[in-house]
């Protein structure tokens, strides 16, 4: 069986941002040990990390119509029903996707996230 | 024309090829308040070059191109992996493209907040500084900044391009924008003078528009209606206190707008335009007459009522049927108009048309709701002169 397992961060602060800065480089130490041991462990498939929710875009269909939000899905007692990587040329390239996607027009909606690659801060 | 009357009219130009060439919002903005600062040194002394926004554009590039030969870093943030040389030729305007469409495009994008379209269409194309744009919205300063920092950022991480739309998400594309403008507009409409430019501001872009769109219908009539709409601006309030258009002294209302803006409407017509912003500059237009052809006036409310759906427009096709059938044919429609039970203008337009109809006990009860659902210091003023009437009668 494969699992996946989904990152939720809660307020918890996370790089980059000034609140990160500010932790303790002890405890900054801990987390990146701590993940770094959780990715090497045997079966798992280390993962992609998101850039920082305000980044993100929700997309859902009305009346065929696409309405774009800004930031994450907030109604959070939907259940995430599945995820897809999706390479494109920009976010609305990935717009027109998640549109096409039925759970967007079903009540539902797609939270688009730009993964964070190297190079971007 | 003043230095300032200059960078301010080549601040978006400038900003845009820079954004364009850099594909970085804040390194654009620093060359280029950079390039400004060099002009307002020089110019005075050496004189204004012949093509002030190439020499601009040309001269914020140098700098840029400059640092990021310096900095490493910065060369991975932008789209230039190899800087060309710094060139010290001056390149005449048509070197450059005009591409303050495709900065409209990506400050409108609705992957962005409407809050933050606005502050960064005003603060890229416009060239107001982050208290300017935070005084006429009444937010702090921190807020205001923290505003555009974040929809900057949202722009880079998120992908959203910088050009503008394909044709299948033009239509959608366009409205958005022309929204922002509208919503810029108003800000300053709705508030007494004494609150900034920002009607000047979206006359600015609304002229932009125009003129990088000129076969768009909406552009123009987004146009049209905004200069016949701030024609009337002067006369619109008596120190802080509303004066409603039937009491406006008309010699306050500036001529040379009202014939702007019905050139601009007659554009949008010719272009076969019957979409909301071109009906709304029609409606403004027929407001301009003495007299007024209300009966054509409520039909153009009820096209535009059927074009966008919305209660509040038909609050104001039933201010015009009340002028062209009687105060009871207008009541009739309001009273239909249970969505807008929360909205003061309902209450006070019922009033109103109650006091015409004779039933003064349920107009005072209607301004009475009107007034406990107000916000606005200058709208209760005339309300409670309403009621006061009514009392004297």
């Amino acid at each position: 069986m494969q699992y996946l397992l989904l990152i939720h961060h809660g307020t918890t602060p996370t790089p980059p941002s000034e609140e990160w800065d500010a932790l303790p480089d002890d405890v900054k130490q801990s987390v990146y040990e701590d993940y770094k041991s959780v990715a090497s462990t045997p079966g798992v498939t280390s993962g992609l990390r998101l850039a920082a929710p305000d980044t993100a875009t929700t997309v859902q269909v009305k009346d065929q119509k696409t309405l774009t939000t800004d930031g994450p899905f907030v109604e959070l007692k939907e259940a995430v029903g599945g995820y897809l990587l999706y390479e494109a040329d920009d976010l609305d390239a990935a717009i027109e996707l998640a549109s096409r996607i039925p759970a967007a027009r079903l009540g539902g909606a797609i939270e688009v996230r730009p993964i964070v690659t190297a190079g971007w801060e | 024309m003043t230095l300032e009357q200059t960078f301010r009219e080549q601040w978006g130009r400038v900003l845009a090829a820079l954004i364009g060439f850099l594909g970085d919002f804040d390194l654009a903005e620093e060359a280029a308040q950079e390039a400004f600062a060099i002009a307002a040194e020089r110019w005075p002394r050496d004189g204004v070059p012949s093509s002030p926004g190439s020499w601009l554009i040309t001269t914020a590039r140098n700098r840029a191109i400059d640092r990021i030969r310096r900095d490493r870093t910065l060369a991975a943030k932008t789209r230039l992996l190899e800087p060309p040389e710094a060139t010290e030729d001056t390149m005449d305007a048509t070197t450059f493209p005009d591409e303050r469409l495709e900065l409209i495009f990506t400050c409108c994008h609705p992957a962005l907040a409407t809050e933050a379209q606005v502050a960064l269409t005003l603060r890229t194309l416009g060239g107001l500084t982050t208290p300017e744009i935070a005084r006429a919205f009444l937010v702090g300063e921190p807020t205001m900044a923290q505003r555009l920092v974040r929809a900057k950022r949202k722009i880079k991480a998120a992908g959203i391009p910088f050009r503008v739309p394909p044709d299948h998400l033009l239509p959608e594309r366009l409205a958005a924008a022309l929204a922002v403008v509208y919503l810029i507009f108003n800000a300053g409409y709705s508030a007494p003078p004494a609150r900034g430019d920002l009607t000047a501001e979206a006359l600015r872009l609304g002229y932009a528009l125009a003129e990088l769109m000129p076969d768009e219908p909406e552009v123009h009539g987004l146009l049209a209606m905004m200069l016949l709409l701030e024609a009337r601006r002067a006369a619109r309030f008596d120190g802080d206190d509303v004066v409603l258009l039937a009491d406006q002294d008309r010699g306050l209302w500036d001529a040379r707008k009202i014939a702007g803006g019905r050139t601009m409407l007659d554009r949008a017509l010719a272009l076969r335009g019957r979409g909301p912003y071109v009906v709304q500059a029609a409606i403004a237009s027929l407001h301009a007459d003495e007299p007024r052809d209300w009966a054509q006036i409520a039909g153009l409310y009820g096209e535009l009522a059927r074009l966008t759906d919305s209660p509040v427009v038909e609050l104001s096709r039933a201010v015009a049927v009340a002028e062209a059938d009687g105060p009871a044919a207008g009541l009739a429609i309001v009273d239909g108009l249970a969505l807008l039970e929360d909205y003061h203008y309902l209450h006070a337009a019922r009033g109103e048309l109650l006091r015409r109809l004779g039933r003064v006990e349920e107009a005072r009860e209607a301004y009475g709701r009107a007034l406990a659902l107000v916000h606005d210091e200058a709208e209760e003023r005339l309300l409670r002169r309403r009621v006061a009437e009514l009392g004297a009668a």
